[in-house]
């Protein structure tokens, strides 16, 4: 887990808009995640290649990062092709077969799809990430002393005027809610609400409680994924955190000793 | 049995473990390589760093490794060994019930040893129940969901199939279907992880007890949902307890979600030996107290009367043991294990 090599201003410009791919069930940038291993630029060609925490993530997220990740690095216009490479998966062939081709997911797992696309996946995992997005901005308002009709009052003109600068988490996450609020079209004018569900109902003050509750657990879950994937990745990528001290049992059962070069290449640990 | 700091002894049943042979020689492909290597990421992903063990200690453990580690060094009155057969990916299964019966047989009265089936055998699949019923007199089973099988990659427990085994499990007496639900990879084109089939199967088999391994994280809103409706289906801790070293407050969450919605009543702790050990586990457990606002937002405790039911009192009831009885038996007969 880390950073790949990012040599270039043109190579820096596509992990930028890497930042940009999220997995799917943990609403984080695959770029935080450190899923991303080498990324390349040589004559408008781009390769990248992940890596997930293990082999058995759900080839259906897999898929869904492999191509976010070829569609963002296609998006510079200097940019002729992209590679994505997917690595160390159960179906890595396939899924890197799928996305280099532009082929449709269900056409490459057709019979394990039941005909289905993933567009029913997609939508799910954005009104995910869209309730988290929100539970963070609210919880925020809430730590301020707001109440309950305040909140459910906000248009998103007051949404943009707010200072968040108290609430860390709410002040990360404000951005990101109203990424995906005005996209979708949830909130568009300033005089709209802007904590609304997804089906675009307005929030009443009185059913507040309730839908805090259900963001809660929208959050519980996520945050497992998280907790599990970093956890996982870390063991994989035998990257336990070792930040200054001295080697501990895990640095010798997983060989750690004396200390690996913090400055090897992404390519030496395969 | 574990002992409190201010001297109380505590029943504990352990509802969730394996002996397992993940180590190389047992390996049919990449894929039982793979799969060992996931549990041990999540060994080291989770456990303290002074319980961290070797990769080969990992792999594959001794009769007196696990007795030590269970009822030793560790807490466990009794411990419920799951079969899971991976046949895809380990030669001669991953953790076999004739392996697992040879194990509980060096110190009878510990362990209670769980069977498993895969309905995708078909008629196949009934006769074997027959068989572990008759041989080992199994009074659960456990349902592996994900496993790979030829070109299957997985099952529902809704298939026709699996309900004909369930209906004959019922007329024979097992009783207890542990469901894993955790992290798997299929249906490619659904949410991965969806619990809904436990709602119709429990619905429709009212004798069975459903308790579902990793209380069906990453979907415990939904699993606490169908676990509210539906009387018999219960809460395995296993997974879900670890965090509780790594991240208490989180653990707290899940905690304190799974008290609101199911009560205290239907939780069961597990180890999932050998992934990690039940001493440690335990220990933090009986010392937890879930953060004041957590509980409070939750309208919740975890008292020690909880955690007592949590850590052996509820298993008993489903798998008929009189606690009193058996504390009175097991004190008599010490774990023995082969001098080292």
């Amino acid at each position: 887990m880390g950073l790949p090599q990012i040599r270039g201003a043109q190579a820096r410009e596509v992990w930028r808009r890497l930042g940009a791919v999220t997995d799917p069930e943990l609403d984080e940038p695959i770029t935080d995640m450190g899923f991303v291993e080498r990324l390349e630029v040589r004559r408008g060609e781009v390769d990248i290649s992940f890596r997930l925490p293990t082999y058995w993530c759900s080839p259906n997220f897999a898929f869904l990062m492999a191509d976010g990740i070829r569609k963002a690095a296609m998006a510079p216009a200097w940019v002729s092709k992209v590679r994505v490479r997917l690595m160390d998966h159960c179906f890595a062939d396939r899924v890197n077969a799928a996305v280099n081709s532009g082929e449709a997911f269900d056409a490459v797992f057709a019979e394990m799809s039941d005909g289905a696309d993933l567009s029913e996946v997609r939508e799910t995992f954005r009104e995910k990430a869209f309730l988290r997005r929100q539970e963070a901005v609210i919880l925020g308002l809430k730590a301020m002393g707001w109440t309950a009709a305040q909140i459910t009052g906000l248009t998103l003109a007051g949404y943009d005027a707010l200072n968040l600068d108290n609430q860390p988490e709410a002040a990360a996450q404000k951005p990101r809610y109203r990424e995906i609020l005005v996209e979708d079209g949830l909130a568009l004018l300033p005089d709209d609400l802007a904590f609304v569900t997804w089906r675009a109902d307005p929030l009443l003050p009185e059913g507040l409680g309730d839908h805090m509750m259900r963001l809660r657990s929208i959050r519980i879950n996520m945050e497992f994924n998280g907790a599990m994937c970093r956890g996982l990745a870390a063991a994989r990528y035998k990257e336990v955190d070792r930040s200054g001290e001295e080697p501990e049992l895990i640095d010798f059962l997983l060989g750690r000793v004396p200390p690996r070069d913090h400055g090897a290449s992404p390519q030496s640990r395969s | 049995m574990y002992t409190t700091p201010d001297g109380k002894e505590i029943f504990v049943l352990d509802c969730h473990t394996h002996f397992w042979n993940g180590s190389p020689e047992n390996q049919r492909n990449i894929h039982g390589k793979q799969f060992i290597d996931c549990f041990y990421a999540y060994h080291t992903g989770l456990s303290p760093k002074e319980q961290l063990w070797e990769k080969s200690r990992f792999e594959k453990q001794s009769v007196e490794q696990v007795y030590r580690d269970l009822f030793i060094d560790g807490p466990d009155d009794m411990a419920i060994i799951q079969s899971t057969y991976l046949k895809d990916f380990y030669k001669e299964g991953f953790s076999s019930i004739e392996r697992s019966t040879q194990l509980a047989n060096v110190n009878p009265g510990r362990f209670i040893v769980n069977g498993s089936f895969d309905p995708r055998d078909g008629e196949k699949a009934l006769e074997y129940i027959h068989y572990m019923k008759e041989t080992f007199d199994i009074k659960g089973v456990k349902m592996y969901t994900a496993e790979w099988n030829g070109d299957s990659k997985g099952w529902k427990l809704t298939d026709p199939a699996a309900y004909k085994c369930f209906e004959l499990c019922e007329k024979l007496g097992i009783r207890n279907v542990h469901v894993h639900k955790g992290p798997t990879i299929i249906p490619l084109s659904k949410d991965a992880f969806s619990v809904d089939d436990v709602d119709y199967a429990a619905t429709d088999f009212q004798g069975l007890n459903w308790i579902i391994e990793h209380c069906g994280l990453p979907r415990l809103d939904d699993f606490c949902w169908i676990a509210t409706q539906e009387t018999n289906v219960y809460a395995g801790l296993a997974v879900a307890l670890p965090f509780i070293h790594a991240r208490p407050r989180y653990f707290g969450e899940i905690i304190s979600e799974l008290l609101f919605w199911i009560g205290p009543e239907k939780i069961l702790f597990g180890s999932d030996y050998a992934i990690w050990t039940p001493q440690w586990l335990v220990e933090k457990l009986w010392a937890y107290q879930i953060p004041e606002d957590i509980a409070a937002e939750h309208g919740v405790q975890l008292t020690d009367e909880i955690k007592e039911k949590i850590l052996g009192l509820n298993a008993a009831r489903l798998y008929d043991i009189d606690v009193a009885a058996k504390r009175a038996e097991l004190a008599q007969t010490p774990v023995r294990i082969a001098a080292e």
